[in-house]
């Protein structure tokens, strides 16, 4: 099988955030970038595939060279091979989907994961969108993956309060959630590896960003609140503010 | 600017959050009509016009019962299409997540996710939304001539409904077999409790709470309330409770009105999660715990003790 796994390049989840000089973007300074934690799970999903049908898994990731080092990240969990697809790393999502799809599609991919969503934007979007433009069907954050014999796939994804199961046939993009599967840890040997494994690079068409930001801010400050008390002597204060000043009971 | 709301149902039942959206376009643009697909509503449709939707086009027909993102998402398009709106609205839930993309790239449009506040400035609509899981927001403006926005559920709130009763128009879809080549086969829903990004009040727990069999405390708290469960990451990664429930960067973000957050120390990735809730109250041992910078309320004890005595106190105030 022909697998693909599209990653992303992300501020660590404890990073503290600050606005950057130009006012739209943070202040890389200081800042430790990981695999973005879903595509941990497209990428464990990948080698799982892998594992039982054999074939080749490479990792996708639109950036600049700074991306290399988590696209070593996949490798060294055992991804056969990178493919960096160089563009400005301030793309938005259709701009990413679209370089991802241009430079994938004449390489004839049976499935292409892709994590539920990047910890930096969040947008959710390019799954769904990399699915429409290469005309092929689309399940976003699955939590469960079953392999059929017919060459089609069950998949199970969380929705407000239960399960949604779906069938599709490959081709198809799959994006992952937390929950599909346990991604494994990179071992010294992969990590040694992965040095050695290609890494293909190709230069992104020029895109013009259809979502344009404006400006980032820090959130509005919150007031520090107030200690009602200490224990259960407090309780009977915290439920008569609730109820009379807060009124949100 | 003309909008275009599409409504979810589950379970015959149009969703809260759907109706947020009318709401939020119905304020904004000069005109709002809600696509409903699915199964028929019936009389549910024209009530639609109570949150200021003046038209209601229900699809209904082969197909369309059980959710296919493929031939929703032609459905929808070819609506959007005839109408010629210039704006299109979703609620940012599950089934948007999965349809809003697909629906992106069919009508040339641009897209802004999970968006907490939208207005119209000189002709241009301006969203905010967080990033980096509401550690910033940006503000953005979309180039394309159709602008598709999804909102936050519980942010864009109902002030006031009208008796005011929608047009509505039924139609049968343009679909063929080749446009279902995802399909829902099944959808389980479990029982009774809220899910935790729609609910108004969500009882939250941490490694506070000592151990799983320690939720009933939590859970008999929600009841009383009406609220949805959450936690975590840490409980979530020890296996304590399922990932549905994780609030936080890895997780779901919420914004209920009342968040409390018990034996929850407040590591950044959770507060990301959770610190647009409208009120929050936290129970923890460590008064230098950092959810108590963010709280609004809060009680310095062992929440063990202190949440059986807040859920018979709120019990006798809402008689539960």
């Amino acid at each position: 099988m022909n697998i693909f796994v599209c990653i992303s390049h992300v501020p660590d989840s404890t990073t503290k955030i600050k606005v950057g000089p130009s006012g739209k973007e943070i202040d890389e300074e200081g800042v430790t970038f990981i695999l973005n934690p879903y595509d941990e799970y497209a990428v464990e999903a990948a080698l799982q595939m892998k594992e039982k049908h054999e074939g080749e898994v490479t990792a996708v990731c639109v950036g600049d060279d700074a991306v290399k080092e988590t696209i070593r990240k996949a490798l060294a969990m055992g991804v056969d091979k990178g493919l960096l697809i160089k563009a400005e790393r301030t793309r938005d999502s259709f701009g990413i989907a679209q370089a991802i799809a241009g430079a994938i599609r004449d390489k004839s991919p049976d499935v292409i994961f892709c994590g539920k969503q990047s910890i930096d934007y969040d947008s959710c979007q390019v799954a769904g969108m990399l699915g429409e433009i290469l005309g092929m069907p689309s399940v976003s954050a699955i939590v469960g993956l079953e392999m059929n014999g017919d060459g089609s796939v069950t998949l199970e994804r969380d929705i407000e309060g239960g399960q949604e199961i779906s069938t599709t046939k490959l081709p198809a993009v799959l994006s992952t959630d937390k929950g599909l599967n346990e991604p494994r840890y990179p071992k010294l040997q992969g990590i040694m590896a992965a040095k050695r494994k290609p890494i293909e690079e190709i230069e992104a068409p020029p895109y013009e960003n259809r979502v344009r930001v404006l400006d980032m801010r820090m959130p509005p400050a919150k007031d520090a609140g107030k200690i009602v008390g200490e224990g259960v002597e407090a309780v009977p204060e915290l439920v008569k503010l609730l109820h009379e000043e807060a009124k949100v009971i | 600017m003309k909008a275009i709301v599409f409504v979810e149902q589950r379970d015959g039942n149009i969703k809260k959050s759907s109706c947020e959206a009318i709401h939020a376009a119905a304020g904004r643009f000069d005109s709002c009509t809600a696509v409903v697909l699915g199964p028929d509503l019936g009389d549910a449709y024209a009530g639609l016009g109570a949150y200021g939707a003046s038209k209601v086009i229900a699809v209904n027909g082969d197909g369309l019962e059980k959710y296919s993102v493929t031939a929703y998402a032609k459905a929808f398009c070819d609506i959007v299409r005839e109408t010629g709106a210039d704006v299109v609205l979703f609620s940012a839930t599950a089934m948007a997540k999965d349809l809003a993309p697909r629906v992106a790239v069919r009508l040339e449009a641009a897209l802004a996710s999970d968006c907490t506040a939208l207005s119209v400035e000189e002709g241009d609509v301006i969203a905010t939304r967080p990033v980096y899981a509401g550690k910033a927001f940006i503000r953005v403006s979309l180039s394309t001539p159709v602008k598709i926005f999804t909102l936050r559920p519980n942010v864009f709130t109902i002030a006031e409904t009208s008796d005011a009763q929608a047009e509505v128009e039924r139609r049968a879809p343009d679909l063929g077999e080749e446009d279902f080549s995802v399909q829902v086969v099944e959808t389980k829903m479990s029982s009774g409790r809220k899910d935790v990004v729609e609910a108004d009040v969500v009882v939250s727990g941490g490694r506070g709470m000592g151990a799983p069999e320690n939720w009933n405390l939590i859970e008999e708290l929600a009841d009383v309330l009406d609220a949805a469960t959450g936690a975590s990451r840490a409980v979530v990664d020890a296996g304590w409770r399922p990932h549905a429930e994780q609030v936080g960067q890895t997780g779901k973000t919420v914004s209920p009105s009342l968040y409390i957050a018990c034996g929850i120390s407040g590591a950044i990735q959770h507060l990301a999660g959770m610190s647009s809730s409208k009120c929050i109250v936290a129970i923890n041992k460590d008064p230098e715990a950092p959810i108590f910078n963010i709280a609004d309320y809060g009680i310095i004890g062992d929440v063990m003790e202190v949440l059986p005595a807040l859920t018979n106190e709120i019990r006798a105030v809402v008689g539960k």
